[in-house]
């Protein structure tokens, strides 16, 4: 259950209470955030959709422990992120956060394999451990043949396939897609869709995804507007059903 | 070293540029090891200098010489415990080019006083009951293919004429940095064939000491003992006395310590922004191996890591390629008889090398470090 007006349950997994972000550009001050409140449960899939500027990504970067706000709260799986230290908000993001990037911003010196295993390094896993999860997670995604090609020997919708893959090895809480099809053909963006809704569908996977694409926002269960800061109640997938019929 | 891939892979990001960097360290190393040989070279003397030995040389030149009468006037100085003495022949083996050092030595006094060089018993017998007998370093027999036996030829420039000697005895030096490459004959036989002009004339004294703390004391009171004499003396410690030789050729210290500086701060400069540069390239690796739970720290070690491997690595082949040149000896033909580097030299050209890495990639580590993710991220 997704609710947009602050009065969710406590034992949502992601809430976000009052949530304020001010930039300072000069003598200017954006404020790109206001008041937000959030509430997302385990398995939800939710898109944010909005025009350019209109704090999507900053949404995501601050449920991801990447930034800190200017007011308020975020709380995932009962840790309260906002205050915890530079160092403690690594380690949070490393054991809770599967990030999914525009650019798929794999690292180009490393294989596919290598890729994924990344965000393992981090963890006590064993080297056959982490080569299993590796493979597991390839697998998912369908390219576990490729896990010694490097991403230049790949194409862009494989390429995000591997970031996929990386975001989920680790089993983090919940992935945060930051326009995972904004750099991809239909065709191919369409698979990465496919995928993100089979993780959802078939794994119980939490997803948060930012995009301008509206076929890539009908895949969630819940599509959220933000509109200068503030979010606006969106629509379920029955809503969307019911509109088309 | 699960983080191995991680460090070697991005030295493979751009691999020419990488193999430059690695290629100045291993120029800068070669460098500094050849310096290092030379430097030893030139204090070879200083350093295998016997603690309690002094040198008594003739005050006006060391090309003047003494009379031998000293010798026993040198024993009754208090705190004397031995005394020998050599004269430099000068000669030439078959060409000026085949330089090496050759002395008169006096037979009774000069192998106890020098008890680094071995010689084995039987061909110091050998040596001793052949007026013509010599005794050479290893590898100087070495270098000329010598064998026991070998008559050989050596034309005088001091001392006039062709003289023939017998090799009777090789020696050996007991640690790695003694000298190896010189040549004793008796000094009665060149007494007995030089113009009367020589007799009873010797180039200079080595003295034992009894105690080496007792060493400016007696060096003192030999030089008091011949004052206002005709053959007044100059003495020193063999140390002093093989520091003073070195300097005849210049400040080699000082020398090698402003090219080596130059070379190492030009080093430095290059690495530094080496450094930088793959920094700024790879922003946005760095900044996604944050976002992926990797701490700044773990990025500042990983940078600093890269460096300090291209120093490594360039330092090892530098160093390498240094000791791989002194492996076939002297190649100056008996001018650095001890070119030789040393493993303390190598240490120090590692820890040389590894600093200079650690200073070229420590301001670009920082930077790294202190990168903002969602800047970076949002800079691509």
């Amino acid at each position: 259950m997704v609710r947009v007006d602050g009065g969710g349950s406590g034992s949502s997994l992601v809430q976000v209470r009052g949530l304020d972000k001010k930039y300072q550009r000069g003598s200017e001050e954006i404020h790109v955030l206001q008041g937000l409140n959030l509430d997302v449960d385990a398995g939800d899939f939710v898109a944010f959709m909005g025009p350019s500027g209109s704090g999507k990504t900053t949404l995501l970067n601050l449920m991801g422990g990447l930034d800190l706000p200017t007011a308020g709260t975020i709380r995932v799986a009962g840790d309260e992120i906002t205050h915890l230290s530079a160092r403690k908000l690594t380690e949070w993001r490393a054991r809770h956060v599967g990030f999914v990037f525009q650019m798929y911003n794999l690292i180009p010196v490393l294989t596919a394999f290598q890729n994924v295993e990344l965000p393992l390094l981090l963890t006590k896993l064993s080297k056959a451990e982490r080569r299993r999860h590796v493979e597991v997670a390839l697998e998912v995604v369908g390219l576990k043949d490729r896990m010694d090609h490097f991403p230049r020997q790949l194409s862009g919708g494989q390429e995000q396939r591997v970031g996929i893959a990386r975001a989920i090895v680790a089993d983090p809480t919940f992935l945060l897609c930051d326009e995972p099809t904004g750099d991809l053909d239909r065709k191919s963006a369409d698979e990465i869709m496919d995928l993100i809704d089979r993780l959802v569908r078939e794994h119980g996977k939490t997803v948060l995804l930012v995009t301008h694409d509206p076929v890539a926002a009908d895949r969630a269960h819940v599509v959220l507007h933000l509109d200068k800061g503030v979010l606006v109640e969106g629509q379920t997938e029955g809503d969307r059903a019911g509109a088309r019929s | 070293m699960k983080y191995s891939a991680l460090l070697i892979s991005n030295l493979f990001r751009k691999k020419i540029r990488t193999v430059l960097t690695i290629g100045s360290f291993a120029v800068a190393l070669f460098l500094f090891g050849l310096l290092a040989v030379v430097h030893g070279a030139f204090n070879q003397g200083v350093e295998v200098a016997g603690a309690d030995r002094l040198v008594v040389i003739n005050k006006v030149s060391i090309i003047q010489p003494l009379p031998i009468s000293y010798k026993e006037r040198l024993l009754r100085i208090p705190g004397v415990k031995a005394v020998t003495h050599a004269n430099w022949f000068g000669g030439v083996y078959q060409d000026e080019r085949n330089f090496f050092a050759q002395m008169a030595v006096d037979d009774e006094t000069f192998r106890p006083m020098f008890p680094e060089f071995m010689i084995p018993n039987d061909q110091w017998q050998a040596y001793m009951s052949d007026r013509e007998g010599a005794i050479v370093g290893a590898d100087l027999a070495k270098r000329f293919k010598w064998k026991l036996g070998d008559r050989i030829p050596i034309k005088g420039t001091i001392f006039q004429g062709t003289w023939e000697f017998n090799i009777r005895a090789i020696y050996q030096g007991e640690r790695v940095q003694d000298d190896t490459t010189q040549f004793w004959f008796h000094y009665k036989y060149l007494e007995e064939r030089e113009n009367p002009y020589w007799k009873g004339l010797i180039g200079w004294y080595t003295v034992k000491v009894a105690n080496p703390d007792d060493s400016v004391r007696v060096a003192r009171q030999i030089d008091e003992t011949f004052s206002n004499s005709p053959w007044e003396t100059k003495t020193d410690t063999e140390k002093a006395f093989a520091a003073s030789f070195a300097k005849q050729a210049g400040n080699i210290g000082f020398l090698i310590t402003s090219i080596g500086a130059v070379v190492f701060f030009t080093l430095l400069l290059v690495t530094g922004n080496t450094m930088a540069i793959a920094v700024r390239e790879r922003v946005r690796d760095l900044a996604v191996l944050k976002a992926v739970g990797f701490s700044d720290l773990f990025v500042l070690v990983l940078v600093l890591a890269e460096s300090l491997l291209i120093a490594l690595i360039g330092g090892a082949l530098g160093l390498g390629f240094a000791k791989l040149l002194t492996l076939n000896g002297d190649p100056t033909h008996g001018m650095l008889p001890f070119f030789y580097l040393s493993p303390q030299a190598v240490v120090t050209g590692f820890a040389v090398a590894l600093g200079v890495g650690v200073v070229a990639g420590l301001l670009p580590a920082i930077t790294a470090m202190k990168l903002n993710v969602v800047d970076a991220l949002r800079r691509v």
